[in-house]
């Protein structure tokens, strides 16, 4: 048997076997991270999404281009969104001005439930109601409260879920701030 | 390696049982057998050949059938023992407990112990895995390592064997014959042959006729449909590719779709119908209707909407309607690959409730206001002075903290308002909590109330959203499979080689992969025809051998 055919052979086995052996990796890997996985990851490109606002002002991501954006998914039942919402209330007054958008998400409420809690709570970044809970899927959200960091390329920079401190939220706008 | 060289003067591989060229036999054991081992044409098995590198030591290791079949006999055994008690996506695991909790409370001890040894979720174990994985390298390798060598022998097999390997054929025959009787032999054997659809090749003196040789194809063929099978199963892995999500959709609500991006499902009715009592047949009505009715329908009527632009959420501006169905068990709403098929349903779900503004002491009605629960307004207007504030709004009441009514829910369990009514006679409105079985008046008596008059529902569908592209790729594996399985069943390798000795013999020869009976045949038809020596089946004649030699055994 020459040498030659004798090489070709053993690339050819090399081969099948690397490619088995990739398969069954990649099927374990997979299926052991079936259950935690998120569409969605940490700079990936966040989903564009349309939704209007209790004034009826369309908000559309991507318009929002070149600016830091944060999206606070929320529901009034929901106590931890309740008592976080003041914070972001604060942190949306002191960087507005700076190039940061912060819109929050209800899901699927009535009008009339959202409004009263926001005017209670005296919310002025805009709130948008997400009746068809298809921004919800896009980002996968599923406890909430829910919040994403969008830097200004419209990548993600981090998701958070459960409540955020005032000081927290500070240092996460700090860090998409264009 | 140690190349083996034949009396022929062919080299053949280490291994090698039947001289590739002229089928001289090459082992001792081969020598001394009366019939020879013709399986893979008594070639060498590829990963016996060499075993240098590690590699190849590798894939003899998988190349073995012992090996392949060990592997098989674990996964078998596995797969049975993961269907002892259900899998856990099938075990109903109560709120607010975890899955090993539910296999205690329904299996006991040994529910523990299969739930501890992780048999509960066996199909995704990583050891199940990988034994699939083990299972599909040893299907190719071993096929790759017999599959080749028999292939390539049998495309350059020749016509003349050595009288050797003819007389250690199962089948074979010779008599002493004139030249010229042999040549006219061969050409009666040839013009039968072909008349059996026989391929007939001639040398001088020799003839080899052959039919289906594609028949040693079969179990090659059907592996390949087994590695195109697991890798479809594969697939489903991959994003895209399988889809399997559940929704809860109301009447009257419009809701995005789970894994079908850019499409919105509006639920306009679900139907929940049992047999009446005259639909039933008698045998039922005896029995079973005292306990409970028996399905007719379930049925959910729906609107499949196609957002203008998929990538982006929320837009349900411009929406194009693109399907309408009555979905019901078995008839799925299909679309562009994707199936809703009715699952699971709610019933009477609350969805407005109805008030009647009244003076309590005289009764008198100002009017009723209807409150559509999933969309309440702010205000009714009852004309002639009167109207309705909603100052509060909580789903699912469920107490006061601070002195405020709280809602756990978005959903209209138990829902409960504060109203502010005002009247020509109340100017200034008079406020009043009201919930279910319950009303307060925390700002002081009023004049009025909103009394409840009654309750609409609606029901709840639920669906599941399936999408599965990998079903054709498992349709293929399936069908090369079973063309496999069918050439390797329905069909058989035959030949027969003749030969005329320089001594004056003729000799005939015979071999099938299966099916002896229908290759006596096929010799018996030509046999007498062409004037070929009288045969004998040599396993036969061992067989019958080792019956006389054991003796009268019935006793």
């Amino acid at each position: 048997m020459p040498m030659e055919k004798k090489q070709k052979r053993l690339y050819l086995r090399i081969a099948i076997l690397a490619v088995l052996v990739a398969a069954i990796v990649y099927t374990i890997y997979t299926t052991a991270n079936k259950n935690d996985v998120k569409l969605l990851k940490v700079g990936d490109d966040a989903p564009n999404f349309s939704l209007v606002d209790l004034n009826g002002k369309t908000h559309k991501l991507s318009d929002y281009k070149g600016q830091g954006v944060l999206l606070n998914f929320w529901g009034t039942w929901c106590k931890p969104c309740k008592k976080e919402m003041p914070a972001i209330n604060d942190q949306y007054k002191e960087f507005k001005d700076q190039g940061i958008q912060i819109l929050g998400i209800n899901i699927a409420q009535s009008e009339l439930e959202v409004t009263s809690f926001t005017d209670k709570l005296g919310v002025e970044f805009p709130i948008v109601i997400d009746k068809t809970r298809s921004v919800m899927r896009a980002y996968n959200v599923d406890p909430l409260p829910a919040t994403i960091l969008i830097n200004k390329d419209g990548k993600i920079e981090n998701i958070i879920t459960g409540e955020m401190k005032e000081k927290e939220i500070n240092q996460y706008l700090n860090s998409i701030k264009p | 390696m140690k190349n083996i060289t034949c009396e022929c003067g062919h080299v053949n591989p280490e291994g090698t049982h039947l001289c590739e060229k002229c089928g001289r036999p090459l082992t001792e054991e081969e020598k001394h057998a009366k019939v020879v081992d013709m399986k893979y044409e008594g070639r060498a098995i590829r990963s016996k050949t060499y075993n240098k590198t590690i590699i190849d030591k590798i894939w003899n290791f998988f190349s073995s059938v012992k090996v392949g079949v060990s592997i098989i006999v674990i996964t078998l055994v596995a797969a049975a023992i993961g269907t002892f008690l259900p899998q856990v996506m099938y075990v109903n695991v109560m709120q607010g407990e975890d899955a090993k909790q539910a296999y205690i409370d329904n299996y006991g001890t040994f529910g523990k112990i299969y739930y501890n040894l992780g048999l509960s979720d066996i199909y995704s174990s990583w050891w199940f895995q990988t034994l699939i994985g083990m299972l599909a390298i040893s299907i190719i390798a071993a096929s790759i390592d017999r599959g080749v060598p028999l292939y390539k022998s049998l495309k350059n097999q020749r016509v003349k064997r050595h009288e050797s390997f003819m007389k250690r054929q199962r089948i074979f025959g010779e008599k002493e014959i004139a030249a010229d009787k042999a040549e006219e032999s061969l050409n009666l054997a040839e013009k039968k042959m072909k008349e059996l659809k026989y391929k007939v090749r001639r040398e001088d003196g020799v003839l080899l006729a052959e039919k289906n040789r594609f028949a040693r194809s079969g179990p090659y063929i059907n592996h390949v449909g087994l590695i195109i099978f697991l890798f479809g199963v594969m697939l489903r892995l991959m994003p895209g590719f399988y889809i399997d999500e559940s929704l809860w959709i109301r009447e009257g609500e419009t809701a995005s779709i789970p894994g079908m991006d850019g499409y919105y499902l509006h639920n306009n009715k679900f139907t929940f119908e049992t047999y009446k009592k005259e639909e039933q047949k008698q045998e039922f009505n005896q029995s079973k209707a005292a306990v409970n009715s028996i399905a007719k329908n379930y049925q959910s009527d729906v609107v499949l909407y196609q957002s203008k632009d998929e990538g982006i959420a929320g837009e349900t501006q411009d929406m194009k309607k693109v399907a309408h169905h009555a979905i019901q068990v078995n008839k799925p709403l299909k679309y562009d690959g994707y199936a809703l098929y009715q699952m699971d349903f709610k019933l009477n779900e609350l969805k407005a409730m109805n008030f009647n503004l009244v003076n309590k002491k005289t009764g008198k009605s100002l009017g009723e206001v209807d409150i559509d629960l999933t969309e309440p307004k702010k205000e009714y207007d009852l004309g002639s002075g009167s109207k309705v504030e909603v100052k509060g709004y909580y789903p699912t009441f469920s107490g006061f903290d601070d002195g405020e009514p709280q809602s756990d829910s978005p959903l209209p369990n138990n829902p409960a308002f504060i109203f502010k009514m005002y009247t020509p006679e109340t100017p200034k409105g008079e406020t009043s909590f009201v919930a279910i079985k319950q009303t307060l008046e925390p700002l002081g008596t009023t004049k009025y109330q909103m009394k409840f008059q009654n309750i609409e529902t609606r029901n709840v569908s639920g669906l599941t959203i399936r999408k599965d592209r990998t079903l054709p790729i498992l349709a293929i594996g399936g069908i090369i499979f079973m063309l496999g399985v069918v050439i390797g069943s329905y069909w058989s390798h035959r030949r027969l080689w003749l030969q005329r000795t320089n001594d004056g013999r003729l000799l005939l020869a015979a071999h099938t992969n299966k099916n002896w009976f229908s290759m006596k045949k096929d010799l018996d038809a030509v046999t007498t025809y062409a004037h070929l020596p009288l045969w004998v089946d040599q396993q036969e004649e061992d067989e019958k051998e080792m019956e006389e030699k054991e003796g009268d055994n019935t006793l």
